[in-house]
């Protein structure tokens, strides 16, 4: 110390050095494990480097090890705050593979759940990162939000967060009886909900104190790195996969796509918030244009109960049971028989049957043996194919190889922050210490679908 | 007359552990080693609708000096493993070990080359709450159980030795 | 016409076969030159690919591989003696051109967002020397993509300026997603194998 003192005397200059800080795989920050190693001088970044891989499962190599509808639960757990739209990616990918074309409400459907499952998306990255700044009401609030979509999807599908609704060439089951009218309120909740952030948020001098100018990312760069979703929109650049090559149904609906000119973290927050009420229109809009609708049961015979019909079926007593209409558990609505083929492809040799055939008459039973048993199943000609969709942090592809077999061969996940991730470095280097935070939540980074 | 005899003094002293188990049980403060999607579960748990406050548990430390339990959220895969065992070594004694999810507990159906099978081959696990993700009754039937153990001041459970394959 | 049939036509020495199938305008090439037309799929303003979306490999150890009679679980199983191989819904055939039938086989995927099309170049590699040019200095998306290759499947960039393991870590030995790393070897750090 007295050497330093007596240099600063001599000199009027002292030689520093810079710091290597370490913000550690397991950090407060909730968005997931990561390691960013960080260089700085005083408090501010001059260097910066990220490492990642700390949640690598090994999904591609799974994927490989069972047939194609055994990736389905994988898919789930890539991106788990939106893991419908990863179902919905993969199998969509898969069907183009194989050729075949999806029922329309099958589409009014993958598209409804997709919206919601991106509203989830973006309230979670919106909640986390606020309370990283010190909202912690805005945290709750959101989650509170988020609750009440759930309770929506497991109304659909029965699970809050692993669903595994998509199956290839349908989904698992069609909407739940009433599941219109139970939408319009939770949407005015999460509206008003919407609302009272807003008011907390946006015009909120330490927030936009905080976020406004940091992380400023510009157009060329963004588009160098391959960055896609809210990321680039807050930039300028308008790409949108829903919009330049609509899938599924989504040319019919009438929906806007928010974009900002800056590239700083407040866009992608301003982004964020309105993309939620353009998914929220795509919902009222895909319930108001749905095919099929409440299906009017045909009273052909009595009514059975479906454990019933089971038992009798296991027994070889199915006289008579194709005549029959099934009651089915309410925990198992939609999946009923007259239901199935508005919501499956026409394919029997892709799609199971519904189970009033196969426990009610020899050909359903063979179609289910041929596709479940070891041996048989779905087998796509050899052949490639990539699927892109529009996941909530951008472009979500899927590219499957197949060769033939009842296995896929190869799945390839093209994740959408993983270029975000790469250009994080170049965001970080020139600002402060405590931009770390709010630009890395701003970034929106889930490590299942980053490491796979 | 002469000093008192410490052993003898049975009844203050299970009073005393009593009162000590039932003040460190409603004062958990965790260590929320959040990896995967269990998190959004946790995440849930924590807030307002299925609120762990008022269990007592509602103050997350992010530093392992301060916590005394260790919330093992979501899958630990052979890159973090050594992360994971620095945290534990560094929390201080009394210390309880939650595996959250079933990823933890046994490696779920991440049967691979780059999943631990199961958090108990690398630190000691009081509580284990299987699921994929737990349901946040799950979670706080799993809290209860762990705020018994607390209360009666058990010792933790050994590492546990996977047999081996034969 | 197709991007496929203007590349071709472009690059006659370089393409060795190009197909559409599924809708997907492919493109397969020798890696001598690939940094070239990709700069020309970047820079020539007909073209105009401003987005490199995804860089992947694919191993062909076991694609042609007859499975073993008995399946299992794990295992694929070849078509029951009863069941006759399908027609093609779409009357499309793929098959890999002779001269392509090396092991690894890396994939690019671009899209340009001026003109809504896309477009996949797949470059084979061989198993000895396995090297290609990397894209860096065309697009700096390419750095990360490029790393994450050489971790899973061990095909060296040239040029890269940054190539190490990204997804596992240092001292694990062999490249996970080869088709003969088995499943479950696993490699731990600390703890016991099982």
């Amino acid at each position: 110390m007295e050497k330093l003192a007596e240099e600063i005397q001599r000199t009027g200059k002292a030689e520093t050095r810079t710091l290597l800080l370490n913000v550690g795989p397991s950090h407060p920050a909730m968005h997931g494990v990561i390691r960013i190693v960080v260089e700085l001088d005083g408090e501010t970044v001059t260097g910066a480097d990220a490492e990642i891989g700390y949640l690598h499962r090994g999904f591609e190599k799974m994927c490989e090890v069972g047939p194609y509808n055994n990736a389905i639960p994988y898919t789930d757990r890539l991106n788990y705050v939106s893991p419908l739209i990863n179902n919905v990616g993969y199998c969509m990918a898969v069907e183009k593979l194989l050729g075949i074309e999806t029922t329309e409400r099958c589409d009014y459907i993958r598209v409804i759940m997709s919206e919601i499952s991106r509203i989830t998306d973006h309230l979670t990255c919106i909640g986390a990162s606020a309370m990283e700044l010190g909202a912690f009401t805005v945290f709750l609030y959101m989650i509170k939000a988020r609750e009440f979509l759930w309770e929506l999807v497991e109304a659909v599908t029965g699970a809050r967060l692993t669903i595994s609704y998509s199956r290839v060439g349908g989904v698992k089951a069609d909407l739940p009886e009433g599941f219109k009218e139970k939408v319009a309120p939770t949407f005015k909740e999460v509206r008003s909900i919407l609302k009272e952030v807003d008011k907390l948020l946006t015009r909120n001098r330490i927030f936009v104190d905080r976020m406004k100018g940091v992380g400023v990312i510009s157009k060329e760069d963004a588009v160098s790195y391959g960055i896609t979703g809210p990321f680039l929109r807050a930039t300028g650049v308008d790409y949108d996969v829903r919009r330049s090559q609509p899938y599924l149904v989504y040319d019919q609906f009438d929906f806007d796509i928010p974009i900002a000119e800056g590239g700083d973290n407040l866009d992608r927050y301003l982004v964020r918030m309105e993309e939620m009420e353009q998914s929220m229109r795509i919902v009222e809009q895909a319930f108001s244009k749905i095919p099929g609708g409440a299906v009017m049961v045909d009273e052909r015979g009595n009514e059975i109960p479906a454990d019933f019909m089971v038992d009798e079926a296991k027994m070889g007593r199915t006289a008579g049971f194709k005549q029959k209409t099934v009651r089915m558990d309410p925990t198992l609505e939609g999946t009923s028989g007259d239901r199935h083929p508005l919501i499956n492809a026409p394919e029997k040799k892709i799609v199971l049957p519904p189970k009033e055939d196969t426990y009610g008459n020899i050909e359903g039973l063979m179609d289910h043996f041929k596709l479940v048993m070891v041996g048989h199943g779905i087998r796509p000609p050899k052949g490639e194919a990539y699927q892109a969709v529009e996941g909530a942090n951008g472009e979500l592809g899927f590219y499957v190889v197949s060769n033939g077999s009842d296995r896929p061969y190869r799945v390839r996940v093209r994740p959408p922050c993983f270029p975000i991730m790469n250009a994080l470095p170049a965001l970080l280097i020139g600002g402060m210490m405590a931009d770390i935070v709010p630009t890395f939540g701003s970034v929106n980074m889930i490590a299942g679908e980053l490491d796979r | 007359m002469g000093t008192v005899d410490i052993t003898k003094l049975d009844f203050f002293t299970t009073k005393l552990d009593a009162a000590i188990g039932w003040a460190r049980k409603f004062s958990i403060f965790q260590y929320p080693f959040v990896t995967a999607c269990c998190g959004m579960e946790y995440m849930a748990t924590a807030c307002s609708h299925y609120d762990v406050d008022r269990f007592g548990a509602g103050l997350p430390r992010f530093s392992p000096r301060q916590a005394d339990v260790l919330f093992v959220v979501g899958t630990i895969s052979h890159k973090i493993a050594p992360v994971l065992k620095q945290v534990y070594d560094q929390m201080t004694e009394p210390k309880w070990v939650v595996a959250f999810g079933v990823c933890t507990c046994t490696g779920g159906f991440y049967d691979n080359y780059a999943t631990v099978m199961g958090i108990d081959t690398i630190i000691p696990v009081d509580v284990y709450i299987p699921g994929c993700p737990p349901r946040p009754e799950n979670v706080l039937d799993g809290l209860i159980k762990l705020q018994v153990k607390i209360e009666k001041g058990e010792k933790q459970t050994k590492l546990f030795v996977h047999p081996k394959p034969s | 016409m197709m991007i496929s049939e203007i590349l071709k036509n472009r690059f006659p020495k370089i393409v060795i076969a190009t197909h559409q199938y599924r809708g997907d305008d492919t493109v397969i090439l020798k890696k001598e030159g690939l940094f070239e037309m990709a700069r020309a799929l970047k820079e020539d303003p007909e073209l105009d690919f401003n987005f490199l979306m995804d860089l992947t490999c694919v191993d062909y150890l076991k694609f042609d591989q007859v499975p073993a009679s008995a399946p299992t679980t794990f295992t694929p199983s070849p078509l029951p003696f009863y069941m006759k191989p399908k027609k093609d819904p779409k009357g499309e055939k793929w098959e890999r051109p002779e001269e392509a039938r090396t092991r690894f086989e890396v994939a690019y995927h671009f899209y340009s967002h001026s003109k809504h099309h896309r477009l996949r170049l797949k470059v084979p590699v061989e198993e000895k020397g396995a090297e290609v040019d990397s894209l860096v200095s065309l697009w700096k998306g390419a750095d990360w993509f490029e790393r994450e290759v050489w971790d899973m499947f061990g095909i060296r960039f040239k040029g890269h300026p940054n190539l190490k393991r990204i997804l596992m870590y240092e001292p694990f030995e062999g490249h996970p997603l080869r088709k003969d790393y088995p499943v479950n070897k696993r490699q731990p750090l600390i703890g016991p194998i099982n």
